[in-house]
């Protein structure tokens, strides 16, 4: 799609990399479940996010069947929409951030059903105005652009592409065409969170994926350590941990799914550990 | 007529180069999946143009599989209901006793071709698991067959025979653990092992072009039933009825008379304790378009959009969604689409067994509880063709349970 026919986005995914240039260091995208284990909770970890040294936001939108993620995601999934998360809730908890927060990139991760079900205009209208910068939507590889991302951009929100090390030379172009924000480099073949990551070929990739975009790169799956978050986030714009920050809601929650009083205050402070990791990398 | 009126006016030209029925179908998956997709989607195109294919899948159905099947009149239970003439289209005696054989050879031997050497499958009742483990086994591959733990519990001799072919089962503990689950794990293996892995769906649904494969596929159902009904009343049926889980079997029967006016084709969901209670499976009468395992189709969801667990009897039609090809046949009105309930499905399961020495399965079950509704209002010269996708040995637990007596 043509820039010239794309909304004006907010801004803050652009002057967030650049701010990380400046600072001469790769980023720290941190992902958890909205809603896991029950709203408050979770809300209170976002909020706390910036300050533990997370530099993007990404909130997953749960879903019922999330066919590319593991265990660890999806157990975190179910126990939000047990304890009543929608669609609907994942936006005001993303208002209430933006309220306290301008300047951190918030991006909504998920699957496509709940936003289709929700209507494709409406949903898009809604995140704009809860302070939303980008979308990752599993499920619609650039084959569907016309049922999300095409309007996304037309809104001014950042539809962020996913990149696999199966996405060969041939279709990154296909894949690039409408990416907007940031890439999304899935360094492993599998579901998240149940391989590790290495970063040697990551960076292989990442020189590879530079060669066809301008976007910045951020790489996901399979990271763990404050060690390999620092090491990622040298080799790319930044490094994404999920399944690792989502197993220390999982620690933390009782039998029943139910947050404890520390449950906040424990996930904030192994984000710091990962930011402290991060803040070692140099680009 | 010019061809391209022709073409217009014709319900068989689908799918569309994007794998869209209209509004349904697609490819809805993960970026990792994409290239492996577009990969079958190549080498199902240059296997389609090489005779070669065809004839290695007309051997293996000739010989190992045992088509054609019959078309049978079933004299008795017409007689019984009074009205309509019945026939059974027999692919209950196909080799390892449902039609899911036609499409997994199929599968497999474009798998070969690919150069793949290892193959992965969902399965919900068990019958296109057995059927994929039978096949691993004649051709030698490794085959892991993933089920929900809850089938894997209320199939369990389907399980063993699995086990006795030689393919590894993983009971699947994520989610409702049931059909749509074990679907989503085999998804996770199949990105998982991108290299080696075929993954063979067991019905018209998933990203494209897996519906409009399996339909190929299970198509040799409807064309042999021409040519058998020609032979047997000079003349085509004047309606079709079939079960309907993802909906292959029907798509089977149904696509080759899609464009005889004549024929009234109807197809069967199953409706559970009733489709008011909301427990059931009928994702056409019950459910709205969604977008779930690859493809948009009807969907039973709730508000926010997330699936709900569906409720059948028969393991084999308790899936949420149904095939896109089929969900853009109802919006066209070309194909009926009923429901029959658990009760409908025992009743229905008895009688055949008692009046025509066959014991069906619980999912064909329900398409002969709808025909047993319909059959004694209409004329004796209304000819039916049921399809009778499978046999029953496997249920055989299962409703003795639900009638009270212990084996
Ligand atoms: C005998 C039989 N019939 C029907 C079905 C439902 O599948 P489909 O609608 O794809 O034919 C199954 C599925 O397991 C089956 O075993």
């Amino acid at each position: 799609m043509p820039i010239a026919e794309r909304g004006a986005d907010s801004g803050r995914i652009s002057a967030r990399f650049e701010a990380l240039k400046v600072e001469g260091r790769g980023g720290l995208v941190t992902f958890i479940t909205a809603g896991d284990p029950d709203c408050d909770t979770s809300l209170e970890i976002i909020k706390g996010l910036p300050a533990a040294g997370a530099d993007i936001i990404e909130i997953g939108m749960p879903f019922t069947d999330p066919m590319a993620d593991g265990p660890a995601i999806q157990a975190s999934s179910l126990r939000a929409l047990t304890n009543g998360q929608t669609l609907a809730k994942t936006l005001k908890m993303a208002k209430a951030f933006r309220e306290g927060d301008t300047e951190t990139p918030l991006v909504l991760m998920g699957y496509y059903n709940p936003i289709y079900s929700y209507g494709v205009d409406r949903f898009l209208n809604d995140a704009k105005e809860c302070g939303v910068d980008g979308l990752i939507v599993v499920d619609l590889p650039p084959e569907e652009d016309e049922e999300l991302c095409i309007p996304a951009l037309k809104a001014g929100v950042n539809f962020i592409r996913l990149a696999t090390p199966t996405t060969d030379d041939v279709r990154l172009p296909t894949v690039l065409a409408n990416a907007s924000g940031f890439v999304y480099y899935v360094s492993i073949l599998g579901i998240t969170g149940t391989r590790e990551i290495e970063a040697d070929p990551v960076a292989e990739a990442v020189a590879r994926i530079k060669r066809h975009t301008d976007l910045p790169i951020v790489v996901g799956f399979g990271i763990t350590s404050p060690d390999q978050a620092q090491s990622i986030a040298s080799a790319a714009d930044a490094a994404v941990i999920g399944s690792a920050i989502v197993r220390k809601v999982e620690d933390r929650v009782d039998d029943n799914g139910k947050a404890a009083p520390e449950t906040a205050a424990a996930v904030l402070e192994y984000v710091g550990e990962l930011a402290a990791g991060v803040r070692k990398s140099t680009r | 007529m010019s061809d391209a009126t022709a073409k217009a006016n014709s319900y068989r030209t689908g799918p569309d180069e994007g794998g869209h029925f209209g509004l349904y179908g697609g490819r809805f998956v993960a970026e990792t999946l994409m290239p492996l997709i577009l990969d079958v989607e190549t080498a199902y195109e240059a296997a389609k143009a090489d005779p070669g294919y065809q004839a290695d899948i007309d051997y293996y159905a000739k010989h190992y599989v045992g088509r054609p099947s019959p078309l049978y009149y079933a004299k008795r239970i017409t007689e019984h209901l009074g009205g309509a003439k019945i026939y059974f289209k027999r692919d209950e005696l196909n080799h390892t006793g449902s039609h899911k054989i036609n499409n997994v050879m199929g599968q497999i031997l474009l798998a070969r071709r690919m150069g793949k050497t290892r193959i992965i499958a969902e399965t919900g009742a068990g019958q296109h698991g057995v059927a994929t483990a039978t096949a691993c086994a004649l051709f030698d591959m490794p085959c892991k067959v993933y089920m929900g733990s809850v089938d894997v519990e209320r199939q369990s001799p389907n399980v063993f025979r699995m086990k006795l072919l030689g393919a590894e089962v993983e009971a699947v503990e994520s989610g409702s653990k049931t059909l749509k689950d074990a679907l989503n794990e085999a998804l996770r293996d199949w990105v998982a092992n991108v290299e080696d892995t075929f993954y063979i769906i067991g019905t018209v649904a998933g990203p494209h072009p897996y519906p409009a494969m399996v339909r190929d596929f299970q198509s040799v159902i409807g064309n042999e039933t021409k040519q058998q009904m020609l032979e047997a009343e000079g003349r085509l049926p004047d309606q079709l009825v079939a079960c309907i889980g993802g909906g292959s079997n029907a798509m089977g029967l149904f696509h080759p008379f899609l464009d005889d006016e004549s024929v009234t084709i109807t197809g069967v969901e199953a409706a559970g304790h009733g489709i008011e209670t909301g427990e059931h499976a009928a994702s056409l009468t019950g459910g709205r378009p969604g977008v779930l395992h690859g493809n948009r189709m009807y969907l039973i969801q709730d508000d926010d959009g997330q699936v709900v667990e569906p409720y059948s009897i028969s393991a084999g039609l308790d899936y949420p969604g149904i095939g896109p090809e089929h969900s853009w046949l109802k919006d066209t009105g070309r194909v009926d689409y009923v429901s029959a309930t658990d009760k409908d499905a025992l009743e229905a399961f008895q009688l055949c067994s008692k009046l025509e020495g066959i014991i069906p399965a619980l999912e064909p079950s329900h398409a002969l509880g709808h025909v047993m509704k319909i059959a004694p209002d209409l004329p004796k010269d209304h000819i039916i063709c049921m399809n009778l996708c499978g046999r029953g040995d496997k249920d055989v637990a299962t409703v003795a349970g639900l009638l009270g007596v212990e084996l």
